[in-house]
């Protein structure tokens, strides 16, 4: 059973890195970076059912606190870009160069 | 009773395998909808169904946490944030990159395969479960509490931390700078002098727009003493808008009724438009048609002894405006005109 929840988590990861890769809005590619995130939770409370200790759902609250500080900051700083910009698209952030 | 006499595990394994679909869907969904907001919503799915998946993996506690924090506040955030930044954007789907889906596909497969057998290595002998952990302390969030607020309590307060400072930080950046100073009156002065001094700008205020009889909108242009239109006197915007009004147009009514007075000759004028046309005064009946005051225009072309709105004196009095002399309607016309709010132009072409 554990070898299908570590299957799952492991096609989530992979479509959630291919979406990083192929989709050009930066807030489709957080929500594909949150993705991956959770892709990783899954595999921590997967394991540890498989082995019989908390310390792998203590990891996922981890993840999850960490993941969500790290959303406040990276949805500030495209609201800030966008603003400047009028786009999220990541084609063009050439114009960060100084 | 159904639920007791199937084998223990097999709705654990029901559980997990409508919302493993469920999550896969939502996962391809998110990546290929090109809407940020449909993409937001099958995230949403994606993480209810991992909550429930964790429910079934006997943690509840991440369960409640999944759809309290994720589901609720991050996706909210999100969801917020699309409808900030745009929520008709739509991704182009074209490559930018020649051969970059290709090797996304490549790159996709690759981890795939990697994870699987990475992964693969950490699974070996027969699951525990959690059901002893999970009574060991009196339950899964007791169990917990005990972990975090011991072996794990630096990396709690740790955490502590970090949220603060993302708090503080998302205040900074999402605060609106201001790049330079806000220019108060004695700048704008300087500047207008300095465009005075540079390049000859007009350091005045602009025209105002033109009022005129028929016209006193914002979109009506000035008339300059040429017979020009002052182009400064309307905002750029409405300019862009809905043109500039040209110097014909504005005069035309001014010539209908000169043409009017001119064709008449001796005879009383008679407008057939006109709502006042049982008066055969000419100019009240031209200026029954415009929005200036009735009672002040007969005043004009007349004598004196006019006083306001007596239509029967002013009849004697009327044919005197050709009489008087054969160049004269012109610049009577004219002179009772300037009386009118288009006078702006009308002295100016004396």
């Amino acid at each position: 059973m554990t070898s299908l929840y570590a299957t799952l988590a492991v096609i989530l990861f992979s479509v959630g890195l291919v979406g990083f890769l192929i989709r050009r809005n930066a807030l489709v590619i957080f929500m594909c970076v949150e993705l991956m995130l959770n892709a990783a939770n899954l595999l921590f409370v997967a394991f540890s059912a498989h082995w019989g200790i908390l310390d792998g759902q203590m990891a996922a609250f981890f993840v999850m606190v960490v993941a969500a500080a790290e959303v406040v900051i990276g949805l500030s700083i495209i609201v800030m870009i966008s603003r400047a910009r009028r786009s999220t698209s990541v084609d063009n952030e050439i114009v960060l160069k100084g | 009773m159904i639920l007791l006499s199937i084998p223990p595990g097999t709705a654990t394994a029901v559980i997990f395998y409508i919302c493993a679909v469920l999550s896969i869907a939502g996962a391809i969904g998110l990546i290929a909808f090109r809407k940020p907001v449909y993409s937001a919503l099958c995230l949403a799915l994606v993480m209810v169904s991992l909550a429930v998946i964790y429910a079934g993996l006997g943690a509840p506690f991440l369960f409640a946490v999944q759809i309290i924090v994720y589901t609720g506040a991050v996706l909210m955030l999100f969801l917020f944030v699309i409808m900030l930044v745009g929520v008709s954007s739509q991704d182009r789907l074209g490559e930018t990159l020649k051969g970059h889906r290709v090797a996304v596909a490549i790159a996709g497969v690759g981890v795939l395969i990697l994870l699987t057998l990475a992964v693969a290595q950490g699974i070996h002998g027969a699951p525990v479960g959690v059901t002893k952990v999970n009574t060991d302390d009196g339950g899964n969030v007791q169990g917990l509490a005990s972990l975090i607020f011991s072996q794990y309590v630096i990396a709690f307060e740790a955490t502590a931390a970090l949220l603060i400072t993302a708090a503080v930080a998302a205040m900074v950046l999402a605060h609106p700078e201001q790049v330079k100073k806000k220019a108060g009156q004695v700048e704008r002065a300087a500047q207008r002098l300095e465009a005075f001094i540079t390049s000859g700008d007009n350091p005045a205020p602009r025209p105002n727009s033109g009022v005129f009889a028929r016209h006193n909108s914002i979109s009506t242009p000035a008339l300059l003493p040429n017979g020009t239109v002052a182009e400064q006197s309307v905002s750029k915007v409405l300019v862009d808008r809905v043109g500039l009004a040209t110097p014909e147009a504005l005069w035309a009514p001014h010539d209908d009724v000169l043409d009017a007075i001119e064709s008449a000759g001796d005879e009383p004028l008679v407008f057939d438009d006109a709502d006042a046309g049982d008066e055969t005064e000419p100019t009240s009946t031209t200026n029954a048609e415009t929005i200036t005051a009735q009672p002040d225009q007969p005043a004009g072309p007349e004598q004196p002894g006019g006083s306001d709105q007596v239509p029967t004196p002013d009849q004697p009095a009327q044919p005197e405006l050709p009489v008087q002399s054969d160049q004269a309607p012109t610049p009577d016309a004219e002179d009772q005109s300037a009386q009118d709010p288009k006078s702006g132009q009308e002295k100016t072409n004396d």
